[in-house]
């Protein structure tokens, strides 16, 4: 699974893309948050606060509760501040 | 059409290139978003634009597409820069020629208030203090839920 991180949830996970296999469990966009959040204090201070966190899997914008599949590409970023 | 790109970008010749040789447009509106040199009172120095290639330029297509399902549209151009600009810079540029001119007004209006809520792109501001990302407002959410359909609508 291919994640990517933008504006300061970059700058708090310490990376703008990575390659993870979540374990099977993680069903669910919510599920793969939980998990990423067991993996350092860098993922618990980027996801501290979700409703200021916006989701996208294979490019499209989603909710918590969508599903995601190895080989999804799965972006965490916050609200949008263009044009 | 759709471009996003680091360069700057000629609003005049854009405008000249779009319509060349389409006789049968009739009015043409277009908007530019430019690099203001304060925010929240404070004086900014630069803004770096950061956008999720790919997607940028599916969600702009979308957006396109959709002014166009609304709108009798002769053409079309989002220009939007990123990366980092200073005050004055040109940022976006969006341009809608139509036969006549309250479709052009109107599309061009919409585009430029969906992007800003639907186009993956973050602003992150240079001040004396440092460096912050620009939070979501939401007059711009306010702006762009001024065209969204009411049910009776979209069944038409």
């Amino acid at each position: 699974m291919k994640l990517l991180y933008f504006a300061w949830l970059k700058t708090r996970t310490g990376r703008a893309e990575e390659e993870l296999s979540p374990p099977d469990g993680v069903a669910t966009v919510g599920a793969l948050v939980d998990w990423l959040k067991t993996r350092g204090p860098g993922y618990q201070a980027a996801f501290a606060e979700m409703r200021a966190i916006r989701a996208a899997v294979n490019q499209e914008y989603v909710g918590l509760d969508h599903p995601v599949r190895p080989g999804d590409e799965v972006a965490f970023f916050p609200p949008m501040t263009g044009g | 059409m759709i471009r996003v790109q680091r360069e700057d970008f000629d609003p005049g010749a854009e405008l000249a290139a779009l319509t060349a040789g389409d006789h049968s447009v009739g009015g043409v509106v277009s908007f530019v978003g430019l690099v203001r040199d304060m925010a929240a009172g404070q004086p900014i120095r630069a803004m770096t634009l950061e956008h999720y290639p790919g997607m940028t330029e599916k969600k702009l297509a979308e957006i396109e597409t959709e002014a166009r399902k609304r709108w009798p549209i002769e053409a079309s151009l989002i220009v939007h820069r990123y990366g980092r600009l200073e005050p004055g810079a040109r940022i976006v540029l969006v341009i809608v020629a139509s036969s006549h001119r309250q479709a052009a007004f109107e599309a061009c209006a919409f585009l430029v208030d969906w992007l800003k809520t639907q186009a993956p792109f973050w602003k992150e501001e240079e001040t004396e203090a440092g460096t912050h990302w620009v939070e979501a407002k939401s007059e711009d959410d306010d702006a762009a839920a001024r065209w969204r359909k009411r049910p009776n609508e979209a069944a038409e």
